[in-house]
């Protein structure tokens, strides 16, 4: 397969993927739950108010003709109003969005960085204690449910470290004074670090045990025997010639591994009451408001989808042998 | 794809007997000191959920003391935020997160089962329409869905299970295909066809057998999934309400302020009995399948799956 092959066809994939997921939403919304409007509760409405509140929803369309004007919807960026505040959905998810990102990003980098670490460490220091223990330590926090792990780090570790454990920023920042940026950004990352150091620590096993695994392999290569052969120091050899090449596998199970990552971010964020897309989820399944619950759960599929279409894309560019 | 080569030597090629799936599955567990120790610990769990009736009684939520009362000679784990014993609550909880993880592996075992051996089997156009469907399914994220799902549908104990077993078949379905491709190129399949046994025969005696104890492991490791995701799920306060899990422990701990009461005890023993469950079948049944699904021994290849976890051993020299 030509390299512009494989390209074309992981974006098409993406693309039936993101319709697939679309529909999926569509179904499992319109089709198999009642309506909107029975789902509001409410019972001092009229059925008057309720017929009115159908025909402006469009719901008393056949499901065919309502899945085209959601698809058209859709694509002009219109994910409809929220039940309770009335608002438009879109710019509801824009703060949250925000918020998350850089979140699970941070989480991301710790679970990347311990992960690679101690499964360098075990590797190199194959069948010590220090590979045993690498091992049983990434394995345990891998069996770990991400929103207790997070309820144990406020309990002993919050207080120690004297960081805040709930919301995104100081509330008494900037009514004294005007702050600076750095505070604000120094806040700002107060408030990540015990969220995402959860995720972190969560996901970090099974990176431990890929790293691991790739760079025994890669150890085991020809042209490692020749690096030392030639003279090169331990680290030389570890860097350049193991770890580059161990590093593959990572970027698929990180892009793999990004449903987990999400799925967890709903649960931690919740302890942590941290404002972002699983607080916001959680509020709308509490007060039953399906657009807004609707509308996060497909940008969270969204973003898997467009993050896995680049993990392929940067793995081609790394190796352009998966075409093969 | 080119047939999966199984490594298996000539001799094993025999029809299958009837504790062939018994055998294959004993091995390794008592290879593995590790896999002999996770077997031990999930046994202790499932007795503890069989007999949770007799060894707590009927109520296991009856208030015995003050709220979030420490430890003491009487209550060893003290009590939870509505003065409930917490051990008795652990007890009950044990009943349903199994229960949970057992109905949900076992529903995603039989639809990616059945997927994967009609892929795998018949191939050509089946093959490709299905996977493909696999495919989509896989990148859309697992956990989120379930929330949604569970959400929108009920929150009965059985209706968790369900979704949860809807929802996990993916992994299942692509490793048996990947055997049934290869069972289904063995000589003796080969023959049975040529003496003119019906698709359906040469499913249900030939190849069933020999993708069952591969099935089984991927089983094991799904319970542990589901037993994670019922957490999930019952931490959003979508768990059935009258249900005590683990998973609701947790929630209760969280929702009842125990860490502003520093109960300790409230909020450690749900979160570690899950771990050792989920540790346990995660590495039951890691030590099953990689001892049963050859893909595995290569550590590259074993890349594309859910929370992978390759066997510790598998790469030493």
């Amino acid at each position: 397969m030509r390299g512009s092959d494989y390209v074309v066809k992981r974006v098409l994939f993406a693309i039936g993927t993101v319709f697939v997921a679309v529909t999926l939403n569509f179904v499992l919304f319109r089709s198999l739950s009642g309506d909107a409007v029975s789902a509001l509760r409410c019972r001092t409405c009229t059925q008057d108010f309720k017929e009115f509140q159908r025909r402006e929803l469009g719901l008393d369309k056949s499901k065919w003709e309502q899945y085209k004007i959601y698809l058209v919807d859709l694509a002009h960026g219109d994910m409809g109003r929220s039940l309770r505040t009335e608002e438009p959905v879109r710019s509801i998810l824009w703060e949250p969005i925000k918020n998350t990102l850089p979140m699970v990003a941070l989480g991301t980098l710790f679970s990347i960085v311990f992960g690679i670490a101690t499964g360098v460490i075990a590797a190199w220091r194959r069948g010590t204690a220090a590979d045993k223990g690498a091992l049983w330590g990434g394995l345990a926090f891998y069996s770990m449910a991400p929103q207790w792990l997070g309820l144990v780090i406020v309990l002993y570790l919050a207080g120690w470290l004297g960081l805040p454990t709930s919301g995104v920023k100081d509330p008494t920042l900037g009514i004294l004074s005007d702050p600076s940026a750095i505070e604000v950004v120094v806040d700002r990352l107060e408030h990540m670090i015990l969220p995402a150091l959860t995720l972190g620590l969560v996901i970090f096993g099974q990176y431990t045990l890929i790293v691991r695994s790739a760079m025994l392999e890669t150890l085991g290569e020809d042209y490692v025997l020749t690096s030392r052969a030639k003279g090169l120091s331990n680290w030389a050899t570890v860097w350049k010639h193991g770890f580059r090449n161990a590093m593959l596998p990572v970027i698929t199970l990180v892009a793999l591994s990004l449903g987990f990552i999400i799925g967890g971010a709903i649960t931690v964020e919740y302890v942590f009451s941290y404002p972002g897309i699983g607080l916001l989820i959680v509020e709308a399944i509490d007060q039953r408001d399906y657009p807004v619950l609707q509308a996060a759960f497909l940008l969270l599929t969204l973003s898997v989808i467009l993050f896995n279409l680049l993990a392929d894309l940067l793995y081609f560019r790394l190796d352009p042998r998966v075409t093969e | 794809m080119s047939p999966v080569q199984t490594g298996a030597p000539p001799a094993e090629e025999a029809p299958p007997t009837r504790s062939l799936a018994l055998r294959t599955l004993a091995s390794p567990i008592l290879r593995e000191p590790s896999a002999l120790v996770a077997l031990a610990v999930l046994a202790f769990f499932v007795f503890l959920a069989v007999a949770s009736p007799l060894l707590v009684g009927d109520d296991p939520k009856a208030q015995v003391g003050e709220v979030f009362e420490p430890p003491s000679r009487e209550l060893p784990l003290g009590t939870d935020g509505g003065g409930a014993n917490m051990v008795s609550m652990l007890v009950a909880g044990a009943q349903i997160s199994l229960l949970i993880g057992f109905a949900a592996a076992l529903i995603s075992a039989v639809i990616g089962g059945t997927v994967g051996i009609l892929s795998g089997f018949f191939g050509g156009r089946t093959d490709t329409v299905l996977m493909r469907l696999t495919d989509y399914f896989l990148v859309i994220p697992d956990v989120p869905l379930m929330i949604v799902i569970a959400a929108l549908f009920g929150r009965s104990t059985w209706n968790i299970a369900l979704i949860i077993g809807v929802i996990y078949w993916t992994f299942t379905a692509r490793l048996i295909r990947a055997q049934t491709k290869s069972v289904r190129e063995r000589v003796y399949v080969q023959r049975a066809r040529a003496l003119g046994a019906r698709n359906s025969r040469l499913v249900l005696r030939h190849v069933l057998p020999q993708v069952t104890p591969l099935l089984i492991a991927n089983t094991v490791l799904l319970i542990a999934y589901a037993i994670f995701a019922e957490t999930f799920i019952t931490f959003l306060g979508l768990g059935d309400p009258t249900a005590i899990s683990w998973g609701r422990l947790i929630e209760n701990a969280f929702k009842d302020d125990a860490i502003i009461n520093e109960a300790w005890w409230a909020i450690i023993p749900p979160g570690l009995c899950v771990m050792f469950v989920v540790l346990a079948c995660t590495i039951l049944g890691q030590a099953l399948e990689d001892a049963l699904n050859p893909r595995l021994r290569t550590g590259h290849l074993s890349v594309r799956r859910f929370r992978v976890l390759p066997s510790p051993r598998r790469q030493e020299p």
